[in-house]
């Protein structure tokens, strides 16, 4: 699904991501958490295509493709989706009409005909439930006014609509409460599948209680330093980071 | 006009006429230049009465007294007003029973615009006034208009049909010396169109007038009079599109618009007039007066989308004289490239308990000028008047500009005027948003900018909207990244 070697990643020339290596097969969910300052929201934005980061070295595939030298609304016809951690307003553009624009788009680079209005609908109807969406939100525009919950909600509902195989949750606990947290997570577990992958960027492990990880890897200086099963979040929330950030001392040392 | 200017114009107009009144003109066009005799031709050609001729002469004289407004932020070079053909019209054709008696390539050329004649008779209802270099080649629907007493036609056919109504209504809102380009309209338009709704009918579909400049060189000066008796209402719709051109190309059109007691008229505009190239070479010189005066408890609203022009300079304003009128104004201004347009409106309130309501959406791409300039008048008659005004600016690059000049004049105490305004940036992380959906850079501009417009562009009829919509992306294409 998706193989990242050795990436480096700057930002107005600082460097942020120096040789990140993760491998992510399909079905899988992998947490990514560490401290402030580590490099995680860098990821997202690397693999989205996000042109104020600038990829220095390494290789990123995707389903075989050299997701790099993509552009970034190619790589949401592959089938890469970022939740992202602040969703922009758009003032004036339904939430429909956006979406619609965008499953069309999409449908388009990959030659398969437009949806009908119909078709549309049935979908926008079913999708909406899995993140409770109110029918009201459907049709206001994209994110304004929105509550900081009901902007995730909505950007896992687009993530339902949009079908990703690969889909990145960039802080997408951050700012929820814990209803809402219940809400989101449970709409990203109904979206899990066998073909369907997940990197989940997150700060606190209370969001791995509801979407359990397969691994968690801990990114710390712009690598990944550690890797473990769902236990290791634990362990963090626990300890903090602090023994982690000491281990690496050592290990430089 | 400079010292030099006025001189050589006076010589000009000072001698006679030589080409004189009967000389034979190819294509019936009348040679460049402008003085008595050119506009004696004018009115002769069109077989005018003799009250219009003086109107023209009036008008001509008080236009040689005045000098260019300077005040408009926009710069460009003046029109050599003797460099101009005041007149030209098609071959003379006879009267047309269908559309297979239209030129087939006029009809193509339409088609082109994607303005087909066939398609707007059978699909929207839509009666259609086409003016083609000054002069109407096919008119439609009229029947079954004339069964309501609607009169829909061009203005020529009103001068010599309905003389008594044009002379009435015609130059008591825009008056003949309110400023440069008006008074030159006055003495020298040609053609336009002419709408008289009878007192409480409803007009069952939009009137619409698509005008095109095709001759080259060939200066455009309409003249549009609408008249909606009492209690009546009628949705207008006003399109123009025009082929490249190398030379910059005066337009100066006149809009009068009357609504008497109880009458509604919505006017909408999508101006979409060759803005010259890339460089800025070229391009239609925009400079219009429109004007509509609201009798009591009559309601004007101005809807325009302008894309086009490379200079425009446009004020659709409402005389609010009688009391519980109400005036509107909508628009949206592109500029991009080199364009520059100054526009808004004048809401002037006279009467007691009268609204208005003034939205202006801008956008500036590339290195365009694009400003608002508004005045809101508040007469000491006018008790309890209203107003609310938001101008809002969209700004896409570093390189252009947005600028607003609104003025406020309140002389009663009673009354409430708000202003609000903001500016705009499109914002990369709007782009990148919807990028990230899988959503073309074009794509994303056009959703952003249609969104940006929406209160706008919601008030034009649906099949000028997403006409509307489709021009607002051709006109921004490539202006981000």
């Amino acid at each position: 699904m998706l193989s990242i070697k050795n990436l480096h990643a700057e930002v107005e020339g600082k460097k942020i991501l120096t040789g990140l290596n993760l491998e992510v097969k399909p079905g899988e969910v992998h947490a990514i958490m560490g401290p402030n300052g580590s490099g995680k929201s860098t990821l997202a934005s690397v693999l989205a295509g996000n042109e104020a980061f600038e990829t220095t070295e390494g290789t990123v595939n995707f389903q075989g493709k050299d997701l790099l030298s993509m552009e970034p609304d190619k790589r949401s016809h592959a089938g890469l989706f970022l939740a992202f951690q602040y969703p922009v307003e758009i003032p004036g553009v339904s939430n429909i009409n956006f979406l619609r624009t965008a499953i069309n788009e999409r449908r388009e680079a990959l030659g398969e005909e437009a949806l009908s209005a119909k078709d549309f609908l049935a979908m926008v109807k079913e999708k909406s439930k899995l993140v409770e969406l109110d029918n009201k939100l459907t049709n206001r525009s994209v994110n304004e006014g929105f509550s900081g919950g009901e902007k995730k909600r909505n950007e896992i509902f687009q993530m339902a609509m949009l079908e990703p195989s690969l889909c990145i949750l960039d802080e997408t606990d951050s700012g929820l409460d814990i209803d809402a947290l219940r809400i989101v997570a449970n709409g990203v577990n109904q979206l899990r599948n066998p073909e369907r992958s997940f990197i989940v960027i997150t700060h606190y492990q209370r969001l791995l209680d509801y979407i359990v990880p397969d691994f968690v890897h801990v990114l710390y200086n712009g690598r990944i330093v550690k890797t473990g099963g769902k236990e290791l979040a634990l362990e963090l929330e626990e300890k903090g980071y602090d023994w982690i950030k000491k281990e690496q001392e050592q290990v430089s040392a | 006009m400079s010292a030099e200017e006025q001189e050589i114009l006076k010589e000009f107009t000072s001698s006679e006429y030589k080409y004189g009144f009967t000389t034979k003109i190819d294509s019936d066009k009348a040679p460049k230049g402008l003085n008595e005799g050119i506009i004696r031709l004018i009115s002769q050609k069109k077989n005018e009465p003799d009250w219009l001729l003086q109107f023209r002469l009036d008008s001509f004289r008080k236009w040689l007294e005045m000098t260019e407004p300077e005040w408009a932020h926009v710069s460009y070079k003046k029109p050599d007003f003797q460099d101009i053909h005041y007149y030209a019209a098609p071959q003379p054709k006879k009267k047309l029973d269908s559309l297979d008696e239209v030129d087939p390539e006029l009809l193509d050329t339409f088609k082109k615009l994607g303005i087909s004649l066939e398609e707007q008779k059978r699909l929207t209802g839509v009666a259609v006034d086409f003016v083609m270099d000054s002069v109407s080649v096919a008119t439609s629907f009229k029947e079954k208009l004339s069964e309501l007493g609607i009169i829909f036609c061009s203005f020529s056919e009103a001068v010599q049909k309905h003389p008594e109504l044009v002379r009435k209504y015609m130059g008591t809102v825009v008056p003949k010396n309110d400023n440069f380009y008006a008074a030159l309209n006055s003495a020298v338009f040609t053609d336009g169109s002419f709408a008289y709704i009878p007192e409480g009918v409803r007009c069952p579909m939009e009137l619409s007038t698509y005008f095109r400049i095709n001759e080259a060189q060939t200066g455009q000066f309409e003249r549009t009079l609408v008249v909606a008796d009492k209690n009546s209402y009628v949705s207008y719709l006003e399109g123009c599109t025009a082929p490249m051109r190398d030379e910059n190309q005066l337009h100066a059109a006149v809009v009068e618009l009357i609504a008497l007691e109880g009458a509604e008229i919505k006017y909408s505009t999508v101006q979409n007039w060759y803005p010259g190239n890339s460089e800025g070479l070229g391009g239609i010189f925009n400079f219009v007066t429109k004007r509509g005066l609201c009798e009591n408890s009559a309601k004007i609203s101005w809807t325009q989308v302008e894309t086009g022009s490379a200079v425009t300079w446009k004020y659709p304003s409402c005389i609010l004289k009688g009391d519980n009128s109400i005036g509107e104004f909508y628009s949206v201004a592109v500029t991009n490239n080199h364009q520059q347009a100054d526009t808004g409106t004048k809401m002037v309130h006279i009467g007691r308990n009268t609204k208005s309501t003034i939205i202006s959406k801008g956008i500036s791409a590339g290195v365009s000028n694009n400003s608002y300039r508004g005045l809101v008048k508040i007469n000491k008659s006018a008790t309890n008047a209203r107003n609310f005004s938001q101008c809002d600016s969209l700004l896409m690059g570093d390189r252009c500009g947005a600028h607003t000049f609104p003025y406020i004049e309140v002389g009663n105490s009673s009354s409430k005027v708000e202003h609000e305004a903001t500016t705009s940036k499109i914002g990369e992380d709007q782009i990148f948003y919807c990028l990230q959906r899988g959503i073309s850079e074009e794509k994303a501009i056009s959703l952003i900018v249609n969104g940006y417009c929406k209160e706008v562009l919601n008030k034009l009829p649906m099949e000028f909207a997403v006409e509307a919509q489709k021009l607002l992306a051709i006109s921004l294409e490539g202006s981000v990244g």
